[in-house]
């Protein structure tokens, strides 16, 4: 990992990666929702509504993989004060965000017509609930510290300490009693049909390697950014010092 | 020394982490009974509330139950938990399309004094299992089946 510390490199490989995985993505994920839209049979009990799940899921999934990657890149900017970790957080967060609000609309229309209701306050509607806001909060933190020249460290201390509701969200289906019902997919062990259980994995990689397009595009965006930002100021230092007065020095 | 700083650093995130995690994790377990959403059957029967106190009911609608009442939109039917245990139930009003026999339900409302639960409005329950219409009843694929091992959400 180390040898991408050198954010030259990392442009190059990101240059080529960028491109590959934003449009392979955006063409499997477009797939599986027309499939899962158009091919898919209708669930026995939900009938049509079923197709929201090709969306729903990897929307869950990506909102706290998103999160995940945050915790991560925060860890290695702590720890080995990796220059691209920050950038990788900050990246992150913007997508993931999307994709938690995804999650939560198309869970919300989903609730209406299966159990009868847009919103209700079980354990796992109101801990996604608080994974958006922290997903604000953090966004929030890491561009105040970024503009106005804070530590960066309290955005990675919060995406640390915010790491705890991914685990929360995961198994607040099964230390409570939720409406929301349990997880369909446990390891090794599927209780969706393959009619809809492959689609939804061949979704959900989709999602992913779009998730990592979006990601890069960020990377690279912030990174230039703050070149711009790097240029802008050895610039304006340049001008300024033939014409240092000593009154202004003094000052 | 740059090593020495970085193995801190990483002692420190560790630590942090495992005491993150540790507060999580007794925050969650404070939390387990006040953050249901809903009373089994059986916790209700063990710990009943106030006649007239608005709870909500979660369970299985037992199968051969559901009975409607002459004027047409009062049902009654009965709530099973895990254990033998059961709460008869009264609503009157629209009913969500996924309320079947046999799938899970949740019942807002308050318990009366007869041992009944008048309910105001109902949530159907939707299980883990997602079946293609085609499949439904062939070869251990009919979710009924399944619905007794994940009764409401427990184990």
């Amino acid at each position: 990992m180390h040898i991408y510390a050198n954010p030259k490199r990392f442009l190059s490989l990101a240059k080529w990666l960028m491109p590959l995985l934003f449009w392979s993505g955006l063409v499997l994920s477009l797939g599986t929702l027309a499939w899962g839209l158009f091919v898919v049979p209708p669930d026995r009990l939900m009938g049509e509504t079923v197709r929201i799940l090709f969306i729903h899921v990897p929307a869950a999934w990506l909102g706290m993989g998103g999160w995940t990657g945050i915790a991560l890149s925060s860890a290695a900017l702590l720890i080995w004060k990796h220059p691209l970790a920050g950038i990788a957080a900050r990246a992150i967060a913007m997508p993931g965000m999307v994709f938690c609000a995804i999650c939560l609309a198309t869970g919300s229309i989903w609730g209406r017509p299966t159990w009868g209701t847009w919103w209700e306050w079980d354990g796992r509607l109101t801990s996604m609930l608080v994974l958006l806001f922290l997903y604000g909060g953090y966004i929030a933190l890491s561009n105040a510290a970024a503009r106005e020249g804070g530590s960066v460290k309290i955005a990675a201390i919060f995406g640390l300490v915010g790491a705890i509701n991914v685990p929360i969200i995961n198994r607040s289906v099964v230390w409570w009693n939720s409406l929301h019902q349990p997880p369909s997919i446990t390891a090794g062990n599927s209780s969706i049909e393959g009619v809809y259980f492959y689609p939804l994995l061949v979704g959900a990689f989709g999602f992913s390697l779009l998730f990592g397009g979006l990601v890069l595009m960020r990377m690279r965006a912030l990174i230039a950014e703050q070149q711009v930002e790097a240029r802008l100021r050895r610039r304006a230092l340049d001008d300024e010092a033939p014409t240092v007065t000593p009154a202004m020095g003094a000052a | 020394m740059a090593m020495k700083a970085k193995h801190q650093r990483m002692t420190l995130v560790i630590l942090a982490l495992v005491a993150i995690v540790a507060a999580g994790l007794i925050a969650a377990w404070a939390l387990r009974s006040q953050a249901n959403y809903f009373y089994l059957p059986e916790q209700m029967s063990a710990e009943p509330p106030a006649v007239g106190q608005p709870v909500r009911l979660g369970g299985m609608v037992q199968p051969g139950s559901i009975a409607t009442q002459a004027d047409g939109i009062t049902v009654d039917f009965i709530v099973t938990g895990n254990e033998d245990s059961s709460v008869p139930v009264t609503y009157s009003g629209i009913l969500p399309d996924l309320f079947v026999e046999g799938s899970g339900v949740v019942a807002e409302g308050s318990l009366q004094s007869d041992g009944t639960f008048l309910a105001t409005n109902l949530l159907a329950k939707h299980d883990e299992n997602y079946v293609p219409r085609e499949l439904e009843g062939l070869e251990g694929h009919d979710g009924n089946d399944d619905y007794a091992e994940t009764v409401a959400g427990l184990e």
